[in-house]
């Protein structure tokens, strides 16, 4: 199925990714040959087949539910765009 | 002294225990050839060249002791999606430009155990999404290859292009590496080095940056199999920060280089005999096909009859996983952070500075496939697929102990030439994605040369878990193909 800039428009807001007008036209032109491409898949019967979530064939181990790191607020925030006193300073969210 | 840069990892890790030189020097001999080297090839990122001499004496006085570790002073490069405490770790991308993680990757964390000694950080595509190198926001790695009587630039291949060009310009000993899709295997054939993307689950995860996730898996880049055998026994093993990975014991490797092949049935898949695959290509690998039974395997023509769909599945998972994975960098608690008018303006404005085309095209297709009313018809699709090629794997494995490929459908070609069609770069990794959807080993090894001068590789596929006989076969073809050809150099 063909993509168009309206649909360019919505995924990019969906993905929280700014394009500016000018790419939405060849960017649904660039999304729409990946899908083309990728459509081969219907030509494949899958009926009954169980969709593959992991390569491996191993159930994921538990383990006890203790705290095992943390408390580091100044390594946690060492990479902050920006900090205050121990916060993360981030753009009012609510008005 | 002869060139220290020459040295085979191997023959490094022998030579600083004899003492026939030092970790130190082995570490000067490198940096000094990257800062010779890097401004025309653009492997490094950044050195390190403090913390390799510290290390690299901290090495030598762990010799002297006689403490070595298994790969003691040897002097190796990181590449840049490896997280690495202190030094940046920026996956190539600006998103990440200047993020200094304050913790270091599990894989990373073992080498420095085992006693290597970091270079610097290793350029590869954005966030490993790239067959050519040409989508690091560092610019793209030139191939120290170039065609015969020509000066045009080629690519190193992608994404692990930075380590591949560094093993064969001699700008380390060896290198470690990442593989969604083919990103070791494929840069490793276009430069003439060998590298394994091992069984997924066999490294650890925790502190790759991530790309996506059940498909992402570590591996080495090096000159040599044993090299390469030596650097994934480091590399391995059951990491409790990572679920994923795999409690299993980790075999010495390298003992599996120069074992008898004698007797293993090697599977010939025509599947992978595609449409206008070039004759080099088909050349190349009857020629590996006659060296295998020269050394008593017994050659055994499969099917595998899902591969021409590894590559439509793979661009809707990978993608789908990235689009996820990628949400992270929202510009809150690292990385860029682009100011705008409200939260939204800035998440909106912060990814469209950060990321660069081809991860905001991936981004993109991956939101898509997983939006309302697609999911069903893509990614499901996607996931079924995924088992039927796993399934066509496993039936094979049944008849045989190993299987035989090319490892990528052309020699290096020129940067630039590929960039406006991104299918025609996806094609790049057609004979190496299916490993990646199965979860299987797969080792690219030099094998030949195009009519160009140019290096081919062939790949060996295993069994989950079964590296060790992929090292037989390769110690064996590698001293069959006897190719030991080195770049001419002219940086």
């Amino acid at each position: 199925m063909a993509i168009d800039a309206a649909t360019v428009r919505r995924v990019a807001k969906l993905a929280r990714i700014a394009e500016p007008e000018e790419r939405l036209e060849p960017l649904a032109r660039e999304l729409s040959a990946i899908i083309s491409f990728i459509e081969q898949l219907d030509e494949v019967n899958t009926d009954g087949v169980e969709p593959m979530t992991s390569a491996v064939h191993v159930t994921l181990p538990m383990r006890e539910d203790v705290v095992a790191d943390g408390g580091d607020a100044e390594r946690v925030l060492l990479n902050a765009p920006k900090s205050d006193q121990g916060f993360f300073v981030v753009p009012k969210v609510v008005e | 002294m002869s060139d220290l840069t020459k040295l085979t990892l191997k023959g490094a890790i022998d030579g600083l225990k004899a003492k026939s030189f030092s970790a130190v020097e082995v570490a000067k001999a490198h940096l000094d050839a990257i800062a010779a080297a890097n401004p025309a090839i653009n492997a490094y990122i950044q050195t390190t060249p403090d913390q390799a001499l510290a290390m690299a004496k901290a090495s030598d006085e762990r010799i002297a002791k006689g403490e070595a570790g298994p790969l003691e002073g040897a002097a190796i490069g990181i590449k840049d999606l490896f997280c690495t405490k202190g030094v940046q770790s920026a996956a190539a991308s600006n998103i990440l430009r200047g993020f200094k993680p304050p913790y270091e990757s599990t894989v990373t964390s073992q080498l420095w155990r085992d006693g290597a000694v970091m270079l610097g950080k290793l350029n590869m595509d954005e966030f490993a999404m790239g067959s050519s190198n040409e989508s690091s926001a560092f610019g793209p790695v030139v191939n120290p290859w170039r065609a015969k009587d020509s000066s045009q630039n080629l690519t190193p291949g992608g994404s692990s292009g930075g380590s591949a060009a560094a093993v064969a310009a001699d700008l380390c000993l060896a290198a470690t590496a990442t593989d969604t899709g083919g990103s070791i295997r494929q840069p490793a054939a276009f430069t003439g080095t060998v590298g394994i993307k091992p069984t997924y689950g066999r490294c650890s995860r925790f502190g790759i940056v991530a790309f996506a996730s059940s498909l992402d898996q570590a591996g080495p880049i090096g000159k040599t199999v044993e090299d390469t055998a030596l650097m994934l026994r480091s590399m391995s093993g059951h990491d409790p920060k990572d679920s994923t990975s795999l409690p299993v014991e980790v075999p010495d490797f390298a003992a599996f280089v120069g074992k008898s092949v004698k007797g293993l049935k090697i599977g010939v898949p025509g599947d992978y005999r595609i449409e206008g695959m070039p004759e080099e290509i088909a050349r190349l690998w009857d020629q590996g096909i006659e060296w295998l039974k020269a050394a008593g395997c017994e050659i055994k023509s499969i099917r595998l009859p899902h591969t021409k769909y590894a590559l439509p599945a793979y661009y809707i998972i990978a993608p789908a996983e990235a689009s996820s994975n990628l949400a992270r960098y929202d510009g809150m608690r690292f990385g860029l952070r682009e100011e705008g008018g409200n939260l939204t303006e800035v998440y909106e404005n912060t990814r469209a500075k950060g990321f660069g085309p081809e991860v905001k095209r991936r981004i993109l297709i991956g939101t898509y496939v997983l939006s309302a009313g697609y999911y069903d018809a893509y990614y499901l699709k996607a996931l079924k697929v995924r088992r039927r090629i796993a399934d066509d794997f496993e039936a094979a494995f049944k008849e045989v102990d190993a299987i035989l490929t090319p490892t990528a459908p052309s020699a290096a070609f020129p940067l630039g030439q590929r960039n406006d069609d991104p299918i025609a770069m996806y094609l790049n990794d057609v004979f190496t994605v299916t490993t990646n959807l199965a979860g299987l080993p797969g080792l690219s090894l030099p094998a030949g040369t195009s009519q160009t001068g140019l290096p081919l590789g062939l790949q060996l596929i295993g069994k989950p878990l079964d590296e060790g006989t992929l090292f037989s076969l390769a110690g064996a073809m590698e001293q069959a193909a006897g190719v030991s050809a080195k770049p001419a150099k002219w940086w």
